[in-house]
């Protein structure tokens, strides 16, 4: 547990450092996530402490965002004032995400599965 | 309110609401609460644990009037988790890496477009109903995990904290109609529903994926993690297309 927990730290320290260097774009856990994958695909395997120290992290995913949304007492009146404009974007904009990244990864998959057997049928002719 | 007599009620509370601990505490508290409200519900997705246990807490901070910098003292230690637990997603991705470079041409076209519609969605419909300038962008990566969302909200001119809410909105949006809206596409592929909920609702709808199936949760958070990327990438060009003032 303690070994793995310094591990999953330490991947996030060494990323958060290498964005504060380089200026990357992207933020440091994003990184960290990364570089504690190559190094399961280095190391060809996840050992059973680190498996179960990622598993118990993500068993309570939703919780960590509980002191974040409790934020919004922060920002009444502005949400007050322009709610219309912040409710529609919050549900019209999250559903019509969800139903374009869906319909384009089934399409794409469709897609590469028509052209895989295209080539098929055309390697046997 | 506070108590406002000097009763020793009044003595514990000071003693009490000064320190981490009691805030740390009824965080944890109202989440398993939530949560056991949510099981009982037999885990209907409009019983989100995150939406009942923060309305929960607001609730007592409001009837105790405590600021939220106060509560935030103490909330802080379960907010540092989110950039381990982000870390952590590397082993389900891990687990899954066999099915990931059979779909990687999907799920690539799959993050392209679900980041942009996110972002351009979120701008579009909030400028076309009269939100300001201040609140399209930090409206516009709300579809990324929170901590990486308040950094791009920062970065190009929003409010970090306004962003924060919104995200955890757009989470719970995600999470409460994911499953519904999927179903009527017809989407059955776990990775095609577990990528779609991972770009659109980040870290609460890769809980709610994970609920569903371990493929669908692997796959949510391998397109939160991928998505996060390609926003903060992106997003600076996409202000500036629709020529809101960015950098």
């Amino acid at each position: 547990m303690l070994q793995a927990l310094t591990l999953i730290l330490l991947c996030q320290l060494v990323g958060e450092t290498v964005v504060l260097l380089t200026g990357l774009p992207v933020p440091g856990p994003v990184l960290g996530m990364l570089l504690l994958l190559g190094w399961l695909f280095l190391r060809g395997g996840i050992s059973d402490e680190v498996g179960h120290t990622a598993d118990a992290l993500l068993a309570h995913f939703s919780l960590l965002f509980v002191p974040a949304g409790v934020g919004v007492m922060l920002h009444w009146e502005r949400i007050q004032g322009q709610w219309p404009a912040i409710a529609a974007a919050l549900l019209l904009g999250t559903l019509l995400t969800l139903t374009v990244t869906a319909l384009t990864m089934a399409g794409a998959q469709r897609l590469l599965a028509t052209l895989h057997r295209r080539r098929r049928g055309a390697a046997g002719d | 309110m506070p108590p406002v007599t000097d009763t020793p009620f009044t003595e514990i509370w000071v003693y009490l609401s000064a320190s981490p601990l009691l805030w740390l505490t009824a965080t944890l508290i109202c989440y398993l609460a939530a949560d056991r409200l949510y099981r009982l519900g037999r885990c209907s997705p409009l019983l989100n644990p995150v939406a009942v246990a923060v309305t929960l807490l607001i609730g007592i901070l409001t009837l105790t009037g405590t600021p939220y910098a106060i509560y935030f003292d103490g909330a802080q230690f379960v907010h540092f988790l989110l950039g381990p637990a982000t870390v952590s997603l590397a082993i389900p991705l891990y687990r899954q890496r066999e099915r990931l470079g059979a779909l990687a041409l999907p799920i690539g076209a799959a993050l392209l477009a679900g980041v942009l519609t996110a972002s351009v969605s979120a701008i579009g419909l909030a400028a076309w109903l009269g939100a300001d300038i201040a609140t399209q962008i930090s409206l516009a990566p709300k579809s990324v995990t929170a901590p990486v969302a308040m950094g791009i909200s920062e970065k190009l001119g929003g409010i970090p904290s306004l962003t924060a809410v919104l995200v955890v909105s757009t989470g719970i949006v995600g999470a409460v109609f994911g499953t519904g809206v999927l179903r009527a596409l017809r989407i059955r592929d776990d990775a095609v529903k577990g990528v779609a909920m991972g770009v659109t609702s980040h870290g609460i709808g890769t809980a709610r994926a994970f609920q569903v199936s371990p493929t669908m949760g692997a796959f949510s958070g391998l397109a939160m993690a991928l998505s996060a990327f390609l926003t903060a990438a992106l997003l600076p060009s996409v202000l500036d297309w629709l020529g809101l003032v960015g950098g």
